[in-house]
């Protein structure tokens, strides 16, 4: 893993190269380091960390979302990259709010990202813009809302005990 | 050594002896059996049963699954048909059949996701009667420890469920258990519609 | 939410056009032949459904194949018909109680699924794990890797024909159930990890039953290698069919030994070593030109090579605790709860808030039976994590469907799916 300094260096790294507000934040935590990105520049950075930096990550492992509810901007898009010959991760991070939630796909860099992606769509509400195919994966495909959110419901139903099992309505009432 | 002689034709000779039972049948066969011989013949290997009973001996014994593997459980039930250990067959029910129109029951080993519902009241719909459904596990019966936007919660919501099976997974003996109970239960049973089993006024198809 | 559905309103588009995977477009033009193929202007390409309900028992899989022939021009996965919303799940329950929800996912390989996400967290608690912990979760997770190669074994063989490897691998793999019934009382799905070790020490006799095991089985796969390795036919279905170049497979993100037998050595196991695997001496397996035999050779000797890690590990296994001594995240002996006050308070709070962690997010990648397994896990805090998110092998595993079976027959493809070793629980969660 790239250590603190390390993080650092990539960090100014590609401020330098695409631009001082591409960078917004770094984070070394245990041992592992994330890179936050805006998210207009999520591909570019992705790019340039897969082919030109003096240390190169060319492969993506995962992309996956998470939903930071109550803090702003909510959903964040994590991409999960690695490199094989230096046993080396980097996580980089983008944060986009519900009401814009556009990220520019990676899946012509990286062909893994096409079901991930798919899943995050699905899941949070992502949109990346340049996905071959945006559609639901998961849920079916009419399906409305995106369970992953903080603040959908869990769904299910009551459990029955025998101090509500008369309130509760059954399927054949 | 002792030799022991006993008469054939006599009442004091064991009836489940082999070779007495050889001998009887040859006889039968070539027409020397008279009388009192060949009614006692012929009453110690009649059974006297109703068609119903026949039928559903028949169909108990011979029960066909549907290969219906779902999740976890469809682990557990494939060491049911498939270890040496507990094995299936032994009861008639080892032919799983890949098509629905060629099965009698349909064990339902797994989780039900609202995705999968419709295609799997499809396939129960294809299924001839008589049928028989064993909601295997607890994801099955209930949605198990799944209680949420994505499961049905239980299978028996949209078909019935004759038998459940709890366990999360079962082993391969309780789904046997389970696959017994079934046996016994379409044995001793009268009716084989289930809406008049199960009095489900109100679903039936109109199509 | 009804904002951003409206411009993907998939209702709109009639079902054909939204599911069709080859459109008709693509042709050169409509009625033109084909080049390569025999197809002329009275034919047409057949689209069929295969799944989600079908006799290969790899699960709910859907494969929207469109058929030239017996030529498969296009073939698109359809995943979701077992999702269960486990990762939502995992979000309403405690640290400890999302370790049964998270086995459930990729169920051949619960162990794996625990391990991922126990690490996770013992991450996120900055907590070191005992030494013996550390050697019995090796032993059960190779053990566990064993299984699941059994029964890939047994599944694949029986898709391919070969109905009689079906009976002995599941009779070798009760075996190890068994085992596992002895140490965790469950055969599958058995909660044995926990956060800060393994659930309880081996019980007396395991130690004898699992080395029975270790000597028989070395001459049970000699017998499965006897039955299938020179089978004219599965030669003739496996050699050369379904090859995917390892640049693809780095490009698809697919690691283990799908990417092994393409002749790249990566596993996590060595390149990166977590629990103790840097003490064990073992070999990877690779093959060669990754096509579906070498995946066949490659998943057959790492049966052998974990059979070595079980055995050292037996033989090595150190004294100490089997789970951490932190009594903040581990639950106390119980013959402490009628001595000491302290211990019964932190019981206390263990089974009903369960233990807190500190912010932060991590992600954990280990090597599961199919490739690479990560677990990503937000915690705010609280007792209850805000995201556990898996990076499951087999769903990204499947996105190489497509590469390995245009152009090819569909039986090559049926045995492409034999040899992906896809786990729809893994891939739908």
């Amino acid at each position: 893993m790239p250590d603190a300094t390390g993080l650092e260096l990539i960090a100014a790294e590609v401020r330098e190269q695409l631009g001082h507000e591409t960078v917004v934040d770094t984070e070394f935590f245990r041992g592992r380091a994330t890179l936050q990105v805006n998210p207009a520049s999520v591909r570019d950075v992705l790019r340039y960390l897969k082919e030109e930096a003096g240390e190169t990550f060319p492969h993506l492992m995962s992309v996956h979302g998470c939903d930071y509810l109550p803090e702003e901007p909510r959903l964040g898009v994590h991409y999960q990259l690695l490199s094989m010959e230096r046993v080396d991760r980097l996580n980089v991070k983008t944060r986009v709010t519900v009401e814009d939630p556009a990220v520019p796909s990676v899946v012509d860099l990286f062909p893994t990202a096409n079901f991930q992606e798919r899943e995050v769509y699905d899941m949070f509400g992502v949109e990346f813009d340049g996905h071959p195919d945006p559609r639901r994966i998961l849920m079916p495909e009419d399906y409305v809302g995106h369970p992953q959110r903080r603040d959908f419901p869990m769904g299910g139903e009551e459990v029955l005990f025998t101090f509500n099992e008369h309130q509760v309505p059954r399927w054949y009432d | 050594m002792e030799v022991i002689r006993q008469a054939v034709n006599g009442g004091n000779a064991d009836p489940k002896d082999l070779r007495i039972n050889q001998l009887r049948a040859r006889q039968l066969l070539r027409g020397e059996l008279e009388g009192e011989d060949l009614d006692r013949y012929v009453e110690d290997r009649m059974g006297l049963t109703t068609l119903e009973q026949a039928q559903n001996w028949a169909r108990a014994n011979a029960l066909f699954p549907l290969t219906f593997g779902l999740a976890c459980c469809a682990i557990e039930m494939i060491s049911v048909v498939g270890s040496p250990r507990v094995d299936a067959s032994r009861f008639g029910a080892e032919v799983f059949r890949a098509s629905p129109r060629q099965a009698d029951m349909i064990i339902l080993s797994g989780r039900v996701s609202i995705k999968m519902a419709p295609i799997l009241r499809r396939i129960y719909d294809q299924m001839l009667e008589p049928k028989w459904v064993i909601a295997m596990g607890a994801c099955a019966s209930s949605a198990g420890m799944f209680n949420n936007y994505a499961l049905v919660q239980g299978a028996d919501k949209f078909m019935p469920v004759d038998v459940y099976v709890p366990g999360c997974p079962p082993r391969p003996e309780a789904l046997m258990y389970g696959i017994i109970k079934l046996q016994n239960k379409i044995k001793g049973d009268p009716t084989l519609g289930w809406r008049a089993r199960y009095n489900a006024k109100g679903t039936e198809e109109l199509a | 939410m009804t904002d951003v559905e409206h411009t993907h309103d998939p209702l709109a588009v009639p079902y054909r056009e939204r599911e069709q995977s080859v459109s008709m477009e693509r042709m050169d033009e409509p009625g033109a032949p084909i080049p390569g193929s025999e197809l002329d202007e009275y034919s047409e390409l057949f689209t069929i459904n295969i799944g989600p309900h079908h006799p290969a028992t790899h699960g709910v899989l859907r494969l929207l194949t469109t058929l030239e022939g017996e030529i498969v021009k296009d073939v698109v996965p359809i995943i979701g018909y077992l999702h269960t919303g486990i990762e939502k799940s995992c979000e309403d329950q405690q640290y400890w109680k999302v370790i049964p929800f998270v086995e459930r996912m990729d169920y051949l390989s619960y162990y794996f699924n625990a391990t991922a996400f126990c690490m996770a967290v013992e991450k996120l608690l900055d907590e070191e794990v005992p030494q013996r912990a550390q050697y019995l979760r090796v032993i059960h997770l190779e053990l566990n890797r064993i299984a699941s190669h059994l029964f890939w074994l047994g599944t694949s063989a029986l898709d391919l024909g070969a109905i009689t490897m079906l009976w002995w691998a599941l009779r070798d793999r009760d075996m190890i159930l068994d085992l596992f019934e002895m140490s965790s009382g469950q055969r599958l799905h058995t909660r044995y990890i926990q956060v800060g070790g393994v659930f309880e020490d081996l019980p007396p006799g395991w130690d004898t039953k699992c080395r029975e095991f270790l000597a028989r089985m070395p001459s049970r796969i000699d017998q499965y290698e006897a039955l299938l390795d020179r089978n004219e036919i599965l030669l003739q279905r496996l050699k050369n069919t379904g090859v995917v170049s390892e640049e693809r497979l780095l490009e698809l993100g697919i690691t283990g030994p799908l990417l092994r037998a393409t002749g790249n050595p990566w596993d996590l196991r060595k390149a990166d070593p977590y629990s103790c695997y840097d003490h064990f001496d073992f070999k990877i397996p690779v093959g060669t030109t990754g096509d579906n035999y070498d995946r066949f050779r490659v998943r057959m000797a790492e049966m052998r090579e974990s059979l070595k890690i079980i055995e050292q590990a037996l033989d090595g296994l150190p004294e100490g605790q089997y789970i951490s001594d932190n009594r903040k995240i581990a639950l106390p002996p119980r013959h402490e709860l009628a001595t000491s006050m302290e211990a019964l308070i932190h019981h206390f709070k263990l089974v009903t808030e369960g233990f807190r962690v500190p912010p932060g997010e991590v992600y954990q990648p280990i090597e599961a039976p199919r490739g690479e397994l990560g677990c990503y896990v937000l915690a705010d805090g609280s007792s209850k994590p805000a995201r556990v998110h898996f990076r499951d092998t087999s769903f990204v595993n499947l996105q190489m469907l497509p590469d390995m079976s245009k152009g090819h027959l569909l039986a090559d493809m049926i045995a492409g799916v034999a040899m992906l070793d896809p786990i729809i629980g893994g891939v739908d969660r």
